[in-house]
């Protein structure tokens, strides 16, 4: 579907006028031209469009920014669309592109239109979320202990113990206040219908809160008026709360607990966030030679001696965190703090072994897992998901590779994906091989073209594909704050997000009603 | 305070310090040599070299310029001020949530300024063509952002134990670079005593002066008489001047004592006793003695308690044994 023509476009929704002909309106309308200049490469496709309720209407909540948008020359676009940038690259607010020795920073691209959503729609991503890391915790703690979902059949045993990510050493481990998953970014998506589903949950050391609260930084600087009259909800707290999340998982006993953020370090991508983070909650921001175990306990190096730890926030994963434990070659970790995590003396948030919840397969089985620890439906469905491992589903697989998008269970980051509509049949055949030498580790989704927003490219708006990851905190009670980050795929068609695949972000505006 | 951060922020402070120094000794050899003088070429700048503290692999071929952009921007030596600077910034960024913005702003600024490939290339095209004009506006532009970083820090960052190490770092690398520069200049100034100095070797005595930020500091004290006792006493036993070697040394006793009282030890014994003797040496020292027995010994034994404070330092809060840490 194409849009006739932005003059018309804002006419139209310009209600009482929405019945009169088109002819009728491009002659009458008071919008001044630069609407029709900005949206002149606005087209419509059969994706959920954010800003068009349809082609000759607006979303309503969206009307106000396009007003407002519109009313701005395009220098005054561009000079704020610089003062934004500038502003980012002097708050040091980059990632680490690996690989290169100089110039290893950049700024994660931004663009300058707020995602907004509703509030009725938020309260149902808010239930959805927290039922659903209700849900996982609840599974990880029941595999890791005396495992009634697999004794019941509803999720195959051979699919959770085959998965890289489950870790035998937390068998029978006792968690504090069973919270296994204390911090999660689920990757959420619109469908066609503009139903919001559930793409991955991100149960092991998501990131990007950082962006999602500079984000909002900078856009309250720049567009301070048009934030005020849009009733925004609040995120800043984001930092009290996982301050308050990471002491109520406290080992017992420690009433003033110190609590660490460990991070790889500087050359880790994240690392702006983690600094970040320590930063705002005012927590030590450590790394793994700032750490050592002596007798189960844990102590972080200061210039007055050794201090104990009681909780860390940490920011590397499972594999690297202890050489004695699991990789040894890993340089990042702490020798003996599983053991210390085991003894209760430390609390690790999150948990080890909370991927095999987030692996792939065994997303699709989500739904049942919440239907049998909550004897609920789930609010937020699933995209439909095909696994490999199965052999009616991986024939159909093999069959529909240009149709369906195949991902390796195991990877994240939009690595090790197929997108079948945009491959070579080279390509599909290397996969079939793949898929066939090792089933498990292969799912496939039908290709979704996931809900797209207005962005500014150069002078103009155009549509582009965007997700939604907001962050929940699970401690002694679940808290989302009302929002998240909106990644955008900034190149035209791509439904690529992540960042270290030519994404951006947005400012992501949960109204209050 | 953790042990890596206390070890950044004192080596982020060295490294500024020593970008600064050797700007500094750049910019006044740069202008010396515009003037007729009784120094040889040759002879100026092997003794810059040697100022700062004879950086390997740097050769004198003949072209000041040709050095002046080795030392300022040659990243494979390590002590080019490129390289300080981006050291210093790298440390920085280590301890990016210890440091106030302000701080990490001009640090960065300075860093994206002095790393952007344009400025390298005009450089390197202003030295072949022999004009001293950029290189003059670069140098003074690093010494100018080096200053803001130290009013930001001081202005902007809690006086707490991260900006004391700040302070250790940045007066145990002026005392031991001053010492340095004096030894360097000894055999110029003060191996001859009773010499009747030539023509213009007024020049390069202010030049020796300049390079510690000095002359007027000097004229103030003793009027613009410029004698080699005076000069010798002002750089090394000054108590008020902030280059001098024991205005340095008595900053450094001041900040170990309040890092000392901070991390709540008492282990501090051999530290305290280390620097205090040298701060009390030179506080009780007087130039005639110096003058009267070797003084080149004399700058080098005071380099030396410098490196031994470093390492005790070391030991003391960065690179202890989780055994005497549990012990004590």
């Amino acid at each position: 579907m194409k849009v006739s023509g932005g003059l018309k476009q804002l006419g139209l929704r310009q209600f009482p006028y929405t019945e009169t002909s088109m002819d009728n309106i491009s002659t009458e309308a008071t919008a001044g031209p630069l609407e029709l200049a900005a949206l002149k490469n606005y087209k419509l496709d059969h994706a959920y469009d954010e800003m068009f309720a349809s082609p000759d209407a607006l979303h309503e909540h969206y009307e106000p920014l396009l007003e407002h948008f519109a009313a701005l020359p395009p220098e005054e676009v561009q000079r704020r669309k610089q003062a934004a940038d500038l502003s980012f690259l002097n708050q040091g607010i980059t990632f680490t592109v690996y690989g290169r020795d100089e110039g290893t920073e950049r700024i994660f691209p931004y663009d300058l239109l707020p995602r907004i959503i509703t509030a009725a729609e938020w309260a149902k991503v808010e239930r959805g979320l927290t039922q659903r890391i209700t849900a996982l915790n609840l599974f990880l703690k029941d595999i890791y202990n005396e495992g009634r979902i697999l004794k019941d059949n509803v999720v195959p045993r051979e699919l959770v113990y085959s998965c890289p990510q489950f870790r035998r050493q937390m068998s029978g481990l006792q968690v504090p206040r069973n919270v296994y998953i204390a911090v999660c970014g689920t990757d959420l998506i619109r469908l066609e219908n503009g139903d919001f589903a559930v793409l991955e949950d991100n149960l092991r050391v998501p990131s990007g809160v950082s962006y999602m609260l500079t984000n909002r930084r900078v856009m309250k600087r720049i567009f301070p008026q048009l934030f005020r009259s849009y009733n925004v909800r609040p995120i800043e707290h984001y930092t009290q709360v996982l301050l308050g999340t990471l002491r109520s998982l406290a080992p017992e006993g420690r009433p003033e607990p110190n609590i660490v953020l460990l991070s790889p370090g500087v050359f880790n991508s994240a690392y702006f966030e983690h600094a970040y983070l320590a930063r705002q909650m005012g927590i030590e921001l450590v790394e793994g030679r700032d750490l050592v175990v002596h007798d189960n306990i844990c102590y972080m190096r200061t210039t007055s001696g050794l201090r104990r730890v009681d909780v860390i926030y940490r920011r590397v994963d499972d594999d690297f965190i202890d050489p004695l434990s699991f990789r040894a070659d890993s340089i990042l970790g702490v020798a003996g703090l599983f053991n210390a995590y085991r003894a209760g003396n430390v609390t690790l948030a999150n948990a080890f072994g909370t991927g095999v919840a987030d692996d792939k397969a065994l997303y699709a089985y989500v739904p049942d897992i919440i239907k049998y620890y909550l004897g609920e439906d789930e609010i937020l469905p699933n995209v439909k998901t095909f696994l490999c491992s199965i052999e009616k589903e991986r024939k159909y697989v093999l069959a529909n590779l240009d149709k369906l998008v195949v991902k390796a269970v195991g990877e994240s980051g939009g690595y090790g994906m197929l997108i079948g509509p945009q491959s070579s049949a080279k390509e599909r055949a290397e996969f079939a091989d793949k898929i066939n030498a090792n089933p498990r580790n292969y799912i496939a989704q039908p290709t979704i073209s996931f809900s797209r927003a207005p962005c500014l490219i150069g002078d103009e708006l155009e549509p582009r594909h965007v997700d939604l990851r907001p962050y929940v905190l699970y401690g002694d009670k679940v808290t989302i704050v009302p929002g998240g980050l909106t990644r955008v795929a900034l190149k035209r068609g791509s439904l690529v997000v992540n960042s270290s695949q030519g994404g951006g972000s947005k400012d992501t505006w949960v109204l209050s009603q | 305070m953790l042990s890596r951060v206390a070890d950044s922020l004192y080596w982020m402070s060295r490294y500024l310090e020593r970008a600064e120094h050797t700007t500094r000794l750049l910019d006044v050899n740069l202008n010396l040599m515009l003037d007729e003088s009784s120094t040889s070429s040759d002879h100026r700048w092997l003794r810059l070299l040697q100022a700062l503290g004879k950086p390997r692999r740097i050769k004198w071929s003949g072209d000041p310029y040709e050095l002046a952009r080795t030392l300022t921007f040659d990243t494979e030596n390590k002590s080019s001020v490129l390289s300080c600077i981006i050291r210093a910034r790298e440390n920085s960024r280590h301890v990016r949530e210890q440091i106030s913005t302000e701080q990490w702003h001009r640090l960065n600024s300075l860093y994206l300024e002095v790393t952007r490939s344009e400025l390298q290339t005009a450089m390197h095209a202003q030295a072949l063509q022999g004009s001293s004009e950029t290189p003059a506006a670069f140098l003074q532009q690093v010494m100018e952002a080096v200053h803001q970083f130290q009013g930001v820090t001081d202005s902007t960052m809690s006086h707490g134990e991260g900006w004391h190490f700040i302070q250790v770092g940045r007066y145990l690398e002026r005392a031991t670079a001053t010492a340095i520069l004096l030894e360097a200049y000894h055999e110029d100034v003060w191996a001859q005593p009773d010499r009747v100095p030539e023509g213009n070797e007024y020049l390069e005595w202010m030049g020796l002066l300049r390079s510690a930020t000095a002359f007027e500091a000097y004229c103030k004290v003793y009027t613009a008489d410029l004698t080699p006792e005076r000069i010798l006493e002002f750089l090394l036993l000054d108590a008020e001047f902030p280059h001098s070697v024991r205005f340095s040394i008595d900053s450094l006793q001041c900040a170990l004592l309040a890092i000392q009282s901070a991390s709540g030890g008492n282990r501090a014994e051999e530290l305290h006793r280390i620097s205090g003797r040298l701060s009390a040496s030179l506080a009780f020292a007087s130039v005639d003695e110096i003058l009267n027995g070797d003084v080149v010994a004399y700058l080098r034994n005071i380099q030396k308690q410098c490196q031994a404070v470093h390492e005790t330092i070391y030991h003391l809060y960065v690179d202890y044994s989780i055994q005497t840490a549990l012990a004590g």
